[in-house]
């Protein structure tokens, strides 16, 4: 990353925004068939309802598994730049994923949580991100070093542009409000993972 | 085999060298004492990669988005391990049908000292037979070469995950030292 915020914005100075408007401000920025996977819940929700492009990857089980197979994805293609849609409940629950990530220095990956303190699919628990916990603190401490709180819209579209980039790999953390998802994905595993692989010219054939 | 090609003798020498084989460029484990040498030998040959990842489940992960990504990969754990990964094969492994193969070095049996350990040994076959995950007991040598050869073939062709247990009658296991 070459344009580092002038200080750093803290998760308590960061403002709330909306996750499917800070989702399609970051699919305009996708001009090179970027993969991106979506995390379980609204994550994925929100990227299926900002378009589904090819190279979108709905994760319907499996939580908090969003960020390894982003890795996984971005080691078998390295050529492409892999972005991780996760909510902070799920990257709570696999945390030794961002070590993983940062000690294998993936330039070609970038992860964005969307943090907005509660787990929101069950109930609207809340997350220890909504009072101890501090996801970029956490990113940076497992030696993720590009890790940022988004200060605001105007800030992600720098934080994204910059990650898209390819110095990876980066975090960027996002206070989001508690709206649910506009649209829900449609639930066929199988024919996610056929797309996804086409989209991303693995396999032969139409691309949706 | 004549003198002249590479004598394999070992378990984990016939393990790289099938996984070589069959183009498994990738290998994320958890690190096990019993697989120790396999591993070793895998960093050591620029074939692959290859790197630890902290939790099992995480691994599987990882390789099912590098199969989707086009790099065959498979994920080296232990029995105790494996307690991690019955969500991700149920909800991520099975029903994305990806061809993920995963290698257990068994602990629990033949002469296990943990209790801890025996009692996840015989959560495992339940688990993979209940989602009906391949899974096959390797104890002989003779058979390792064949079995793993022919069951990624399987796997990759019929879009199924497969289970290797390598027993500790083929690796020696783990022994109580006392």
């Amino acid at each position: 990353m070459t344009a580092k915020p002038a200080r750093a914005i803290g998760a308590h100075n960061a403002k709330v925004m909306n996750r499917f408007e800070l989702t399609k401000r970051l699919v305009v920025q996708l001009k090179r068939d970027e993969a991106v996977i979506g995390g379980i819940g609204n994550a994925n929700f929100d990227l299926w309802a900002s378009g589904q492009r090819p190279q979108n990857f709905y994760m319907l089980g499996s939580m908090g598994l969003a960020i390894p197979i982003a890795l996984g994805v971005a080691i078998a293609q390295p050529r492409r730049h892999v972005i991780a849609l996760e909510g902070e409940g799920s990257l709570l629950m696999q945390l030794g994923c961002l070590a993983t990530v940062a000690e294998r220095a993936q330039k070609n990956l970038t992860i964005v949580v969307w943090d907005n303190g509660i787990y929101q699919i069950t109930g609207g628990q809340p997350t220890a991100s909504a009072t101890v916990a501090d996801l970029v603190a956490i990113a940076r401490g497992a030696g993720i070093a590009n890790s940022a709180w988004a200060a605001d819209e105007a800030n992600f579209d720098q934080l994204t542009a910059s990650a898209l980039k390819g110095e990876g790999p980066s975090l960027i953390a996002a206070r989001i409000d508690n709206k649910p998802a506009v649209a829900t994905t449609d639930r066929d595993p199988v024919q996610i993972r056929e797309r996804f692989m086409r989209g991303l010219g693995v396999k032969a054939g139409p691309n949706s | 085999m004549t003198d002249t090609q590479t004598r394999v003798t070992t378990w984990h020498e016939i393990v790289l060298a099938t996984l070589k084989a069959n183009d498994v460029k990738l290998v994320v484990y958890v690190p096990d004492r019993v697989f120790t040498p396999l591993i070793k030998a895998i960093h050591a040959d620029t074939f692959f990669t290859t790197f630890a990842a902290t939790r099992e489940e995480e691994a599987l992960g990882i390789i099912a988005g590098a199969w989707m990504g086009g790099l065959r990969g498979a994920a080296l754990m232990q029995t105790s391990g494996f307690g991690t990964i019955p969500n991700a094969l149920a909800s991520l492994v099975v029903p994305c049908q990806i061809p993920a193969l995963i290698f257990v070095s068994e602990r629990g049996t033949l002469g296990e000292f943990n209790l801890g350990q025996a009692l996840v040994c015989k959560t495992m076959r339940p688990v993979l037979n209940s989602l009906a995950v391949e899974n096959i007991t390797i104890t002989r040598l003779d058979e390792l070469a064949f079995t793993v050869d022919r069951s990624i073939k399987q796997a990759v062709a019929t879009q199924a995950p497969v289970t290797f247990i390598l027993s500790p009658l083929l690796t020696g296991g783990k022994v109580f030292e006392g």
